[in-house]
């Protein structure tokens, strides 16, 4: 018989609770079901990375994980970046640098970006660009999101 | 997609049972092949069992005197991220670091990509270099496989209905040998291996003791090239004996050509790329020796 699952884990730090199918994405149930739309669709392959989210304590691309594989763990989205109305430094920083032009891929690179920047506060831009080789961006030509990540970075050293 | 169900057994006397009751179902390590797969309409299956829970195939254990155990479903950043793995093995530390971009390695697993038996692969060359092997698990009872034996065609395996994959097993390096990997691809990442070569060397005296060569993208599997090793054993370290290793290299490929390159730059590349991985390699276990 087919049957939904139900599925408990915590997303942005709040206990959330979700019935999907065993084979849609985390993508999907995060978007459709739970209703967080920040979190987009570029490829659905795997291959954009504009559906980056953290899953427990690494970056992957929700369209390829399954929602029912988030049981018992802990997500966090673009959603769950900002302080209430206070904008991370990275979203702050693509905004100042103008990193973003139609902005499918700018959660993905903000969640991945700050993922580094959480781990290694120094990235260098060769380290920036490597990190950052699973997003992809058809609009800016990336140096300037290079740029936004890297001012953070420096901002970290200082 | 299709409609599957999902199991996630917490043993692996538990998910053999499973695979035992469904012919029809499939093994979800990371999902960065299967899920791509599936939603394409190829792998259809009526049961997805995650094996990320079970013990055995997320253990990664090194010791100095019994080697590398890699359990099939451990995610590429746990190799990389492992200091002691990576100081004893710096080219799985490369292979683990070259697989996808951050996001597909956390996920992504060397079973995986050994189960997936894409030509491509980039981790088997250097698993079969490293003399690796593989625990398979069935409801009849374990059985070993060296990994030049594992894949049969493109995406075929040697597991039969009912078996999977539980771990490898990777020798300990003995002293002055050394390995690496490497790849061709018109980008810097994120991209399918044009061609590729793995290998491995024991150097003794100023000269080869053995030496291991495999080869990725241009064959219908990954392609041990067991005469190029052979052919080191008892020569002496030096450019001559490298080049000649990688002209054997060069005439064993059997390429095709597609838009990824022609038969022939990928029969260049395979010397091209067997000469620059044994400079590597060698330099590795001249570091360690
Ligand atoms: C964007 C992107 C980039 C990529 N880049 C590379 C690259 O640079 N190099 C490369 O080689 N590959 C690459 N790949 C392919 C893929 O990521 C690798 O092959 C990866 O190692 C597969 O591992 P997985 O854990 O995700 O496997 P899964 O997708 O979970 O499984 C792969 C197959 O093996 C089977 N399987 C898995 N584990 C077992 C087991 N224990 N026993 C029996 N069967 C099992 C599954 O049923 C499935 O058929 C890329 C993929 C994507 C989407
Ligand atoms: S939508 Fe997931 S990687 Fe492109
Ligand atoms: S801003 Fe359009 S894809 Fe990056």
């Amino acid at each position: 018989m087919q049957r939904k699952v139900h599925v408990r884990t915590t997303i942005n730090n709040q206990a959330v609770e979700f019935l999907c199918e065993p084979r849609q994405s985390l993508l999907e149930c995060l978007r459709d079901i739970v209703g967080l739309t920040g979190t987009k669709e570029g490829c659905n392959d795997g291959n954009c990375g504009s559906c980056t989210v953290v899953l427990d304590d690494r970056i992957v691309t929700s369209c390829l994980v399954l929602g029912v594989e988030a049981e018992g763990r802990k997500i966090t989205t673009i959603e769950g970046i900002a302080a209430g109305n206070q904008l991370h430094r990275l979203q702050q920083a693509f905004l100042t640098n103008a990193a973003l032009q139609c902005g499918i891929c700018t959660p993905g690179f903000i969640v991945a970006a700050k993922a580094l920047l959480d781990s290694e506060p120094n990235p260098d831009e060769e380290r920036i660009r490597l990190w950052l080789a699973g997003n992809l961006c058809r609009c800016t030509g990336y140096d300037k999101i290079v740029r936004a990540v890297s001012e953070c970075a420096r901002e970290a050293k200082a | 997609m299709k409609w599957f169900d999902y199991a996630a057994p917490k043993t692996l006397s538990e998910a053999l049972a499973l695979l035992a009751a469904h012919p029809g179902a499939r093994m979800l390590a990371g999902g960065t092949d299967l899920l791509v797969q599936m939603r394409a309409g190829r792998k259809p299956a009526d049961l997805i069992i995650d094996i990320k829970n079970i013990a055995e195939l997320n253990e990664l254990r090194y010791e100095r005197a019994s080697g590398l155990t890699l359990g099939a479903a451990v995610a590429c950043y746990r190799i990389y991220g492992d200091a002691a793995v990576s100081r004893a093995y710096p080219s799985l530390h490369q292979v683990a670091s070259l697989i996808g971009g951050t996001q597909i390695q956390g996920r992504a697993s060397i079973g995986g990509n050994l189960c997936n038996a894409a030509p491509s692969a980039d981790s088997i060359p250097l698993l079969i270099a490293l003399g690796a092997t593989c625990r398979i698990a069935g409801a009849g009872g374990e059985r070993v496989a060296r990994v030049e034996e594992f894949c049969t065609a493109p995406g075929k395996n040697i597991l039969a209905a009912g078996e999977l994959l539980v771990s490898m097993h990777v020798p300990a390096p003995r002293p002055g040998s050394g390995a690496s990997y490497l790849r061709f691809i018109p980008r810097n990442e994120m991209d399918i291996a044009v061609a590729g070569a793995g290998v491995a060397v024991e150097l003794e005296n100023g000269k080869f003791r053995s030496a291991r060569i495999a080869l990725s993208s241009v064959a219908p599997t990954p392609l041990f090239v067991r005469e190029a090793g052979d052919w080191l054993t008892g020569k002496p370290v030096n450019g001559e004996s490298i080049a000649g290793a990688a002209e054997i290299a060069k005439a064993a490929a059997k390429p095709i050509t597609d838009m990824r390159g022609t038969k022939e730059y990928r029969r260049h590349l395979c010397s091209v790329l067997t000469r620059r991985a044994l400079e590597t390699a060698v330099r590795r276990a001249q570091e360690v020796q």
